[in-house]
């Protein structure tokens, strides 16, 4: 089975993770105010819940690199 | 004269070896108790079966051995080498049971000359890459902390393939392994790694590539000692880890690559995070978001509580202001009251319509006027 190349279409996990340490360090600082905290909040458990759903739902993609003739690149499914 | 037996004659009942169990034991010892290893010989009458199999004795001065090459490495060998040749010869002993003799199988064999020439091209790719900086420490790259997608770089049919791909799957499901396939050893595989290397410069959103290989032996190394394909591998734009198999043998992608693993399973395992360790990360931040919330929204409550504390005294401040303000032209309007004068005595004649009485004039004979006094009002009449 060939796909054409795609690019991820959710954020990067590492920039999710990233992203909640950040608004964890905020919250934990005292200088935010507190609508700002709020909305940190609510975008934390936001992004946590996004995180554990991707965790959970994950299932390995193997595939082979192809290069073609022509220099184009092809995705190849490989059973791991 | 008779004939005199030993004593101890074994009976039908007594459990007897057959040499065919003798001999099976023998090389289930011989089996287990060696790993691959490197001898040194001459080779003497080396003959290439039609089967691709090679057969040859190795001989120093004191003694000689049977050695067998099977068709797969004995292709891999080039030509069959002339009587004399002197050679290091892989491989591990056993016993040929069909005959009971002793063998060594032979997996890779090396004339000690070209084995010279190969340490010397060896040494030749260490210095070039040495003297570009392609060792040195401070170009390491740091891998990322939850690497996704994965570059392997390696013979697809290999078993480093199954290798990391079982340990990622086990420890970070989410990962996404992209096997760029090269040879690995034998002709071709310089330049196949080289293009590999390459082609993962194309492909987006890598966080590692690993190159390495799995099941092979260990000595082969050629092709991961190769001046081109180290410099292709410093060329990759990601970090890369060097998995080429052995922890006593160090090839130059061991030395180039931003970290080493001795096998490709140990770089996948450093290449990608465990999802359990994620999740008690998740659980860790979780309770962080939450504790954070509330230490603000205590701080918000403290901050408030002080703000109320502070208005109410601005409010009683201002309050005594204004009351100040009023009271000071109370008493200056006080002390000039009218009524003060009466207070001393005095009083104020007025007519009946609150009109000030001042002349003699307005003072005609019966006229009914009132008098203020301090503390209310007379009638009177003049006379």
């Amino acid at each position: 089975m060939s796909q054409p190349e795609s690019k991820s279409p959710s954020p990067r996990l590492a920039d999710e993770l990233a992203r909640l340490e950040e608004i964890v360090r905020k919250l934990e600082a005292d200088d935010v105010e507190l609508d700002a905290a709020l909305a940190l909040f609510e975008e934390g458990v936001a992004r946590l819940r996004a995180a554990r759903e991707r965790l959970a739902d994950a299932e390995l993609k193997v595939q082979a690199v192809l290069e073609q003739a022509g220099g184009d690149i092809r995705f190849t499914k490989l059973d791991g | 004269m008779t004939l005199s037996l030993p004593l101890n004659l074994p009976s039908p009942a007594d459990h007897v070896w057959s040499v065919a169990q003798l001999s099976n034991a023998v090389k289930q010892l011989i089996d287990g108790s060696f790993m691959p290893i490197w001898v040194r010989g001459e080779v003497v009458q080396c003959k290439v079966w039609s089967s691709g199999h090679w057969y040859f004795t190795l001989r120093d001065k004191r003694s000689q051995m049977k050695c067998c090459l099977w068709k797969l490495n004995a292709a891999r060998a080039g030509k069959p080498p002339a009587d004399g040749t002197e050679v290091f010869v892989l491989g591990k002993p056993c016993l040929y049971e069909d005959k009971g003799e002793f063998q060594f199988i032979v997996q890779r064999i090396i004339p000690t000359a070209g084995l010279g020439r190969q340490q010397q091209e060896l040494e030749r790719a260490r210095l070039a890459l040495q003297q570009d900086g392609l060792f040195d420490p401070t170009r390491k790259r740091k891998l990322p902390p939850y690497a996704t997608t994965l570059a392997l770089v390696t013979s697809r049919d290999g078993a480093a393939v199954h290798d990391v791909v079982t340990v990622t799957r086990k420890r970070w499901p989410c990962a996404r392994v992209l096997v760029i396939g090269a040879r690995v050893q034998g002709d071709g595989a310089v330049e196949g790694l080289v293009r590999a290397l390459t082609l993962v410069n194309r492909l987006p959103d890598i966080d590692v590539c690993i190159i390495g290989r799995g099941g092979g032996g260990r000595e082969d190394l050629a092709a991961f000692n190769s001046e081109a394909v180290c410099r292709a591998l410093a060329a990759v734009r990601v970090p890369t880890i060097s998995a080429v198999g052995h922890e006593i043998d160090i090839s130059l992608t061991d030395l180039v690559a931003d970290l080493r693993a001795a096998t490709p399973s140990a770089a996948a395992e450093l290449a990608v995070a465990d999802r359990r360790d994620v999740v008690r990360s998740l659980d860790d931040l979780s309770v962080r978001l939450a504790s954070g919330l509330t230490g603000r929204t205590r701080v918000a409550a403290e901050r408030l509580a002080r703000t109320g504390d502070r208005l109410e005294a601005s409010m009683s401040e201002i309050l005594t202001r204004m009351r100040h303000a009023v009271e000071r032209p109370a008493a200056q309007l006080e002390a000039l009251s009218p009524l003060r004068v009466l207070g001393r005595g005095y009083a104020v004649a007025m007519d009946l319509d609150g009109r000030v009485l001042k002349r003699l004039a307005d003072f005609p004979e019966d006229r009914v006027f009132q008098l203020h006094v301090s503390d209310g009002r007379v009638r009177a009449r003049v006379e």
